[in-house]
């Protein structure tokens, strides 16, 4: 059940387990998943969706079980180096989660700051990144001055401007017009096309036509309900 | 580094009127530890001036006689730290009461005998310190020969006593005043970082390291210190200038006064202070704060 069966796995998780007091977010998840897939996380609200993804970027630990990323197994993983193994992932929020004070440009630069790299290479990179999501005229203001479909395309550029390994989606679209949330959509498509592994959490299942191949991980009540084959 | 400074002015801008408070806050609790330094620094100069002579007059018991004085002058001499003494027989010391005090009464001409002990005016060499001095003349003093030492030790030594008490009050309310300073800074950094929270989140979750979040903190604490330091340093200079003019010109006529401003390293030392303790009070909330942010 995988994209790319000669691959070995850049995400595999071990009867992941996460509790919440004595609430179960999720329950005896097992997955593994190739490089270069795209996985849409479906399932209605609760059903674990962002803590699955939460789990992956680190924001929490699970309860019981293994995740390895690329190998690394996060249950060891030290906070030194817990930075460097976030540098992997490129991260969307419904939220957004930009920095209101800071313009479009410097959210989007913040990835290859914190990286080290030089002023010059920040500059290119990241007006590069701004041309190819529309953003580039706007580079100079601030989110709160943005549409939402303006600000979730500036959350995407951030995502992607560090050529992540992995870009997780937590409800992208989730507060986005039909016409925003597709070109948020397209956005990512272009990207999981040029190789990146895409996780998307959303409880909007008919976002998923917009992938002509994937897999989609329906969770219910923290359970692994199904895994299919999208194929249209 | 010049990005973290750059973006640390760029945050004391942003959150000017706490930073000003900050700052202010230093500077007056520098100013105050400096004002002491001044003072304390300024005193035990003039005090010291006041006793470099080092001038103490041993009085001889009625045992001494005139056959004894290179033996006593000998024995004056083992006891150390004397450069010069001057033999002053209790004849001499009368006739020269009679010169001084002869034309106002007509006391001493009613004596039947001379009441003045014989005496050696002696000059230290240990002319600096009071407590040498001290300890000299309680050295001669057990000497059977000697009645007493007199050195200025009654209003001198309750005069040091007092700089002393006055020294350790001004340790102690510095102290105060710096622990305050300190809790301020702690807690500007603290609001400065709650303002921030949400940067320092998004930060994390790109993958900044907590030296790359820290760092623009201590950059902005530390600057918060060396300024704090500059504007009192500022402020007590001012305040020198204005009134040590008047002070040498009503005091000077009547007593000794050497006033001098503090020396550079005293400077450097309130500076380097200073600017410890807005990175101090920047490390302290930093680690409360910070610490259990680790996942």
């Amino acid at each position: 059940m995988s994209a790319n069966p000669g691959k070995s796995n850049i995400i595999r998780l071990f009867n992941v387990t996460k509790r919440y007091g004595g609430k179960l977010a999720l329950n005896n998840i097992t997955l593994d998943i190739k490089p270069g897939e795209f996985i849409f996380i479906s399932g209605p609200s609760g059903a674990g969706k962002s803590t699955l993804l939460k789990i992956l970027y680190l924001a929490e630990r699970v309860s019981e079980g293994q995740i390895l990323i690329d190998g690394i197994n996060l249950a060891r993983i030290s906070s030194t180096k817990l930075p460097f193994l976030r540098r992997r992932f490129g991260m969307v929020f419904q939220d957004f989660k930009l920095i209101p004070s800071r313009t479009v440009f410097e959210n989007v630069a913040l990835v290859l700051k914190v990286a080290g790299e030089k002023p010059s290479y920040i500059k290119k990179k990241v007006m590069h990144v701004l041309r190819v999501t529309g953003m580039e005229k706007k580079a100079n203001h601030l989110p709160p001055t943005l549409s939402g479909g303006e600000q979730q395309r500036v959350a995407v550029a951030r995502a992607v401007v560090g050529e992540p390994s992995i870009i997780l989606a937590d409800e992208p679209t989730g507060s986005l017009d039909s016409e925003s949330a597709q070109r948020v959509l397209d956005l990512l498509l272009g990207y999981h096309q040029n190789g990146a592994t895409i996780l998307i959490a959303s409880h909007n299942i008919e976002q998923m036509d917009c992938f002509s191949k994937g897999r989609n991980i329906a969770l219910e009540d923290g359970k692994l309900k199904r895994i299919s084959t999208i194929l249209y | 580094m010049m990005r973290f400074l750059s973006k640390a002015l760029t945050d004391i801008r942003s959150n000017r009127f706490l930073n000003i408070i900050t700052i202010m806050t230093i500077a007056l609790s520098i100013l105050l530890v400096s004002v002491f330094m001044l003072f304390f620094e300024n005193t035990g100069r003039v005090l010291s001036a006041w006793n470099q002579d080092g001038r103490a007059m041993v009085y001889l018991n009625d045992s001494f006689t005139p056959a004894m004085l290179p033996n006593v002058k000998e024995q004056l001499i083992s006891t150390g730290g004397i450069e010069k003494m001057v033999f002053i027989p209790k004849t001499q010391a009368l006739e020269r009461l009679k010169k001084e005090i002869g034309s106002k009464t007509q006391f001493l001409s009613t004596l039947q005998e001379n009441p003045l002990p014989d005496a050696i005016e002696i000059t230290m060499t240990t002319h600096s310190s009071f407590d040498r001095i001290q300890k000299a003349a309680d050295r001669i003093e057990a000497l059977d020969i000697v009645d007493t030492v007199e050195y200025g030790q009654g209003w001198l030594g309750r005069f040091f006593k007092l700089f002393n008490l006055f020294k350790m009050t001004g340790y102690a309310m510095s102290g105060l005043f710096l622990m305050i300073a300190l809790f301020i800074t702690a807690n500007t950094v603290r609001l400065a970082f709650y303002a921030r929270q949400t940067e320092v989140e998004i930060m994390r979750l790109v993958g900044a390291t907590d030296g790359f979040i820290k760092t623009p903190f201590y950059v902005e604490g530390l600057l918060q210190g060396f300024l704090g330091g500059i504007l009192g340093i500022i402020i007590l200079l001012t305040g020198y200038l204005t009134l040590s003019s008047g002070i040498s010109q009503n005091l000077g006529a009547y007593v000794y006064l050497d006033i001098h401003f503090l020396s550079w390293p005293a400077v450097a030392i309130i500076l380097f202070s200073s600017t410890f303790l807005g990175w101090f009070g920047c490390f302290i909330s930093l680690k409360q704060i910070l610490g259990p942010w680790k996942f």
